[in-house]
């Protein structure tokens, strides 16, 4: 058990910008969400997940719709309160924490606010240990769990709950509900009791968020070895390439961010190519013909000099980046994560090879 | 009949005087005085006597000035002001000025977020609560504030209410009191746009005394027939009301003014400008006439906003930059400079640094100083010093570039003397004569131009429909801000779609801009 206050916030919010992977949406905005509860409410508890008891209820929070409405319309405030009552009502029984869905991207960063304006814990704990697309891509999905009952609120106080039949009706009933409340709501989904939290959550990934953005922010600060030895080590990274980037092709389809960035190698890289393919976060990184990493392993571009994440709406001709890869939670790799979020899922007709594996022998 | 461009920097004050056929007739440059009106007097006089006109025959005189910039990285003379957010129930769970600087925050006398605000599609969030601003104003008036700040959730989309706010503040607080509303400022993004409008409120009082300052000068000086401008940052020129209404938008017009300045010398609407100064070098990028606008978020003083402001890289590489030799025997340049102490300090003036400028005497390139002095250098170190310098200007260059294709350079300023004139990655490289004062120039030949930005759904309105009325919607903007409407063009379009948004939702920007009338 710990506090989560505003510079830790800062940090997580940094972190969180590299777990998504290219994706998840600029934490900016939910970071003052996330501020801002703090600032009124006070610091925030978070639990390690074994100090859940396993009847609990936890129930994660994130945002639906899209991430520009969010940076107009911010957050009401009042939305997890009433979220909390819609749930607990629902379940007969009170919520006793809350978690992120996603560590990655603007969702790492809601439930946090919610924690705080509900003075509830935090659960150090996620079902993704990343960013992903799809509302079924959760850990969660594996042990059976279902996203529904899920309940939506909007600012204005609206709410609904819905079950559904299948993860595709859930989307389409979601996607209706959040146009009609103007394109950015609340929700929490996976609601689920401690036990299954700790058989198949993304343990201690709040932390995780932490010690990334704290590494990136004092990258500089480090005197025994180079910035990027520094950073490769603290975010137990493997370096994939060094470029320059020399083309980016985009295509949106269904709401989805489609495209590639091709590199010129740097450095000791120079004469290499290599192109990063995404579908909102990064799919796969391919260096000289050769794939070194795929989802559901992380692939993540930093700037080479200062660390921060490019996420994959600010790739642009010219800009000098490092492609690094960090490996995925486990039970990503096994078979029914790899039918859930594996490269066949995407399109990328490849089999699955762990990332240490592929750059065995050095990248 | 003449123009009159001044551009007053934190380092040089410079002057030109342009004829209407846009020939510089006379310029100058001279170092930014302690009282910034005493160098706008002198740089006027000496222009107007070098070339001997009439006074009486400059008809436009235009000002580019950093003092807002100062003021807030300063924090001087910024006035206590009064915010309100129109939005609640949404928005709240963001207070207002949330991650701002502790010193800053105390601009605000008071604050609140009241009801009201749009949708996306502009449907209405909720009804204005014209009680509560209503009884907000009141204190505020109490208080004795002058200044008020009002942002509103999706006034980009529509701006109905921040209207009503604006008018019924003036009803309670006096026609006198200044009112800053959101949707004239920045652009989608609550919380960027509201900063921006936060600080152009706290900005009055500077602003009045610039524009008065300047009006002065120039009656001083006898300067009585022009119409007088300020310069914003998108390299458009705002009258002295507007500029007093909102002085936030000449922020950056230094780089602005600079990079139109560049591409009027030298006649090229597209290219890469490269402005090396003693110290510093920025590059910018010229699209169509106007700089390239940056995409990321601008922070000024610590505050994030998202208005207007050109996309410039700066280097540590100037004329007076110190070149070393290092232990492993390579060569570096910077990104310490001997600055405007260089006509002491370099070699070739008699000092005892090496500089990027005795680099370049030392092989040829300039006549400057007293040659003999570098002799002395030896020719490898220099060469691996002008090899240096070339790398870094090569890599700004391509990180500036928007494919692999080559493009034109443009080099102005100082301490261009130091680049080489082959550089690669560059189709073509220009200098001009009065490249040392371009920006003067940018501010002398402004445009002015009008912005329409909206969320458009192209399933309701055909995309081509869409982007025709909003270009027309742009170009009556421009005229109603002073453009003659027969020169006025489309300088720049975007169409972007929305992610993660069903449907076929895009937002539309485009800008416009013409001649001054």
């Amino acid at each position: 058990m710990r506090k989560i206050g505003i510079p830790e916030i800062e940090d997580i919010a940094l972190g969180a910008a590299l777990l998504g992977a290219g994706g998840g949406g600029d934490p900016y905005v939910g970071k003052l969400v996330a501020i801002g509860a703090v600032q009124e409410c006070g610091p925030v508890t978070m639990l390690d997940p074994d100090e859940v008891p396993d009847d609990a209820l936890v129930v994660p929070i994130a945002m639906m719709g899209a991430p520009t409405v969010l940076c107009e319309k911010a957050i009401g405030g009042d939305e997890y309160k009433t979220l909390y009552d819609t749930v607990s009502t629902f379940y007969g029984k009170p919520i006793f924490a809350f978690m992120p869905i996603e560590a990655g991207g603007v969702n790492s960063m809601l439930p946090i606010a919610a924690a705080a304006r509900l003075g509830l814990p935090l659960v150090d704990c996620d079902g993704m240990g990343r960013a992903f697309p799809e509302l079924q891509m959760v850990t969660f999905t594996i042990g059976g769990g279902s996203a529904t009952p899920m309940a939506m609120v909007d600012e204005k106080g609206n709410s609904c709950i819905f079950r559904t039949v299948t993860n595709k009706w859930t989307e389409e009933l979601a996607r209706s509900v959040t146009m009609a409340c103007g394109g950015s709501v609340s929700v929490s989904l996976y609601a689920m009791e401690g036990k299954f939290m700790k058989e198949y959550g993304v343990r201690g990934i709040v932390t995780r968020s932490e010690v990334l953005g704290s590494a990136i922010r004092k990258v500089k600060e480090v005197t025994d070895k180079t910035p990027e030895e520094a950073f490769l080590e603290i975010t137990e990274g493997y370096k994939l390439f060094k470029g320059k980037i020399c083309d980016v092709l985009r295509d949106v389809r269904n709401g989805f961010n489609f495209g590639k960035v091709v590199l010129d190698g740097i450095g000791d890289y120079k004469g290499q190519s290599a192109y990063v393919e995404f579908q909102n976060e990064n799919l796969t990184a391919v260096v000289d013909g050769e794939i070194l990493a795929t989802t559901p392993d992380l692939i993540c571009l930093v700037d080479t000099e200062t660390f921060t994440p490019v996420p994959t709406d600010a790739l642009k001709y010219g800009k000098r980046v490092m492609v690094i890869g960090l490996k995925c939670f486990p039970l990503w790799r096994t078979k029914e994560g790899l039918d859930l979020v594996g490269p066949r899922y995407f399109g990328v007709d490849t089999d699955y090879i762990p990332l240490e594996e592929r750059c065995k022998g050095g990248c | 009949m003449y123009k009159l461009g001044i551009d007053v920097g934190g380092t040089n004050t410079d002057a030109v005087l342009i004829d209407e056929k846009l020939n510089v007739v006379a310029s100058i440059k001279q170092h930014t005085s302690e009282n910034i009106y005493d160098g706008i007097i002198n740089a006027v006089r000496t222009v107007l006597e070098q070339s001997g006109i009439d006074r009486a025959e400059i008809v436009q005189a235009m000002l580019g000035t950093t003092q807002c910039t100062n003021a807030i990285v300063e924090r001087k003379n910024l006035a206590p002001i009064g915010i309100m957010r129109i939005g609640a129930p949404a928005s709240r769970g963001i207070p207002l000025m949330v991650d701002w600087a502790e010193d800053l925050k105390k601009i605000a006398v008071k604050t609140a977020i009241v009801g009201g605000g749009f949708e996306y599609d502009g449907k209405e969030l909720a009804p204005f609560d014209t009680e509560a601003a209503t009884k907000f104003f009141q204190e505020l008036k109490e208080q004795g504030v002058k200044s008020v700040a009002i942002s509103c959730v999706f006034s980009t989309v529509r701006n109905d209410h921040e209207l009503e706010a604006a008018k019924l503040c003036k009803e309670v607080m006096g026609e006198d009191v200044h009112v800053s509303i959101s949707s004239e400022i920045g652009s989608m993004g609550l919380i960027e746009r509201e900063n921006a409008t936060i600080l152009n409120a706290a900005l009055y009082k500077v602003a009045q005394s610039f524009t008065e300052g300047f009006a002065q000068s120039l009656a001083d000086q006898g300067v009585t027939n022009a119409q007088v401008y300020l310069s914003q940052n998108d390299g458009t020129l705002m009258t002295m009301d507007y500029a007093r209404r909102y002085p936030i938008l000449t922020i950056a017009c230094g780089p602005t003014n600079s990079i139109r300045g560049a591409s009027y010398l030298s006649q090229q609407k597209n290219a890469i400008v490269i402005d090396v100064g003693g110290t510093t070098t920025d590059l910018g990028v010229i699209q169509n006439g106007f700089p390239r606008e940056s995409g990321v978020a601008v922070t000024i003083g610590g505050v994030r906003t998202n208005f207007r402001m050109p996309d410039v890289v700066s280097i540590g590489l100037g004329g007076g930059s110190i070149v070393r030799q290092q232990e492993d025997g390579t060569v570096t340049v910077g990104p310490d400079s001997v600055g405007y102490k260089i006509t002491e300090k370099a070699l070739c003036f008699g000092g005892d640094v090496c500089t990027a400028t005795d680099i370049a005497v030392r092989l040829g390139m300039t006549d400057l100083g007293d040659k003999s002095l570098v002799m002395g250098l030896d020719e490898e170190f220099a060469k691996k010093g002008m090899a240096a310098i070339r790398a870094l200007c090569e890599d700004s260059i391509d990180a500036m570039k928007v494919s692999s294709d080559d493009v034109d350079v443009i080099l102005v300023g100082g301490g261009s003397i130091v680049l080489p004139e082959n550089l690669a990655g560059a189709k073509s490289v220009t200098k001009h004569e009065h490249g040392g004062v371009a920006n003067a120039i940018g501010s002398a030949i402004s445009k002015v131009s009008g912005t329409y930005e909206q969320l458009i759904d192209y399933n309701e309105i055909p995309r081509e429909k869409a982007l025709e009325q909003a270009r027309a919607e742009a170009i009556e903007l421009a005229v109603s801000a002073g453009a003659i409407r027969e020169t006025v063009e489309i300088i720049d379009a975007e169409d972007v779609p929305l992610q993660y948004y069903p449907g076929n939702t895009a937002r539309v920007k485009i800008k416009a801009a013409g001649d001054l009338a």
